[in-house]
């Protein structure tokens, strides 16, 4: 049986009927075709399906598009306006080299949208704790890392640190 | 993966929940924070016909101390527990044990009632819940009933829940002064289940002697296992090498560790012994102050 529902999705509403069953993740992908949020392991463990949910980041593939009923999802696609400037987390990753493959990315920058909502000057081991839900195999954890910091210098008004690449 | 098909229910009160788990039967099941469930059924092993959403029932998700019992409300998720200054003030290990749960996305969600009635000796809050003496509360049509931790857990993903019952709330003794409290989990990654993970509380005198001794130990027993003779070894007694060497001793005699692929089973119970010396230090350090 079919349940309509009421989402908020980067600011608009859409009103959709939807099987019980059908994941979060698909909803935002197949019925709203808003790609930009991935499906890595389809089992709550690398964390590509990060969205913001109410403003807390949660893996999509482990929710129901009912559980989202009546609440306002942020995707990747709703940070910065089309052509508009990036949110300082888009920007720290853009000149960090924070994305290799770019497949975590999304999920990356929405648990880092979280984690500097509440704390705009996190030490980069309450990042590397922040971020542990959130797998990137191409090991570029050093320069995601510093992406968040230099977010971070930049929300508080601070010098920005060095963007210099770091290889390991 | 995508679950076998289901009808989804969200009721708006406790009662409207209950009577629905009546009218459906064995086959609906209850969905708070869902990760444990939802992974479940995206892998086919539960096939629920009815899922009952109770994430919509206020006044479920609390953190209150309310005379000498703290009381968290089922919803509760695992983030609002990191964050809660009364838990971490009474029970410094709940700052310990919320790190170590999953990740953070997952702590977003997931809730401390979930955790306990999925009845699964792998997670870390039946444990902790041994170790701290709580009292898990269940609304039936016949309202509340209080079950001892202690008889909670009957078996592997079975509890002393009945059908038509909801876990609403998890009561916790507030400890005397001079109590401490420490869980550590040994896991190969973040998000894993434990190889081995103990929970300890200890209450000490001014002269250093053990009053009172909770241990739980997790993922090393089929169901969730207090380390009674360990507790027994430590109370009366002053926190030395030697009554610490015995508790660890006890607890890794008495659980009853799988070899898998975490580690053999004789890996298992040394580092029960590692864990629950490390745990007794801390604890015995907290509650020093």
């Amino acid at each position: 049986m079919l349940k309509k529902i009421t989402v908020t999705v980067n600011g608009t509403q859409h009103v959709l009927e939807v099987e019980p069953r059908l994941l979060l993740v698909h909803m935002i992908r197949e019925l709203l075709n808003l790609t930009g949020t991935h499906i890595g392991c389809d089992t709550t463990s690398c964390g590509a399906c990060t969205i913001l949910l109410d403003g807390k980041s949660v893996k999509s593939c482990t929710i129901l598009a009912v559980q989202a009923n009546g609440k306002s999802i942020t995707t990747i696609e709703g940070l910065a306006p089309e052509g508009g400037p990036f949110t300082p987390l888009q920007e720290g990753f853009k000149e960090n080299h924070g994305l290799h493959c770019g497949f975590c990315t999304p999920g990356m920058i929405l648990r880092a949208t979280e984690l500097l909502a509440h704390n705009n000057n996190p030490t980069e081991e309450e990042i590397r704790w922040g971020i542990s839900g959130n797998l990137c195999r191409c090991t570029g954890y050093n320069n995601i890392v510093k992406a968040i910091l230099y977010a971070g210098a930049k929300m508080r008004g601070e010098a920005l640190p060095s963007t210099e690449p770091e290889f390991v | 993966m995508i679950a076998q098909s289901f009808q989804y229910e969200s009721p708006g009160t406790l009662a409207e929940a209950i009577s629905m788990l009546h009218k459906y039967g064995e086959e609906a099941k209850i969905l708070s924070g869902g990760h444990s469930l939802i992974p479940m059924m995206k892998l086919r092993l539960a096939t629920p016909e009815w899922l009952i959403d109770i994430n919509g029932i206020p006044g479920l998700a609390h953190i209150k101390k309310e005379g000498a019992v703290i009381k968290i409300g089922a919803l509760t998720t695992e983030a609002e527990i990191e964050h809660s200054d009364l838990l971490k003030k009474h029970f410094p290990l709940f700052a310990d044990v919320t790190k170590l749960i999953a990740d953070p996305q997952v702590r977003n969600v997931a809730t401390i009632g979930g955790n306990l009635a999925h009845g699964d000796a792998a997670n870390d809050h039946p444990a902790v819940m041994l170790a701290l003496n709580a009292t898990v509360i269940a609304t039936g049509s016949g309202g509340e009933r209080s079950i001892p931790i202690d008889e909670f857990f009957h078996g592997f993903y079975m509890t002393a829940l009945q059908h038509g019952e909801i876990l609403t709330e998890i009561q916790i003794p507030v400890p005397p002064a001079g109590t401490g409290s420490a869980y550590h989990k040994l896991e190969r990654k973040v998000g894993d289940y434990a190889t081995a993970g103990v929970a300890v509380q200890l209450t000490l005198d001014s002269k250093g002697v053990c009053k009172a001794a909770g241990i739980g130990l997790t993922n090393v027993n089929p169901i969730p296992l207090r380390a009674s003779r360990s507790e027994k070894a430590l109370t009366g007694k002053p926190i030395t090498d030697k009554t610490i060497a015995e508790a660890a001793k006890y607890a890794a005699e008495d659980c009853s560790p799988s070899s898998d692929l975490r580690g053999s089973e004789e890996y298992k119970r040394a580092m029960v012994a590692v864990l629950v010396k490390r745990m007794i230090n801390k604890a015995a350090e907290r509650a020093r102050g």
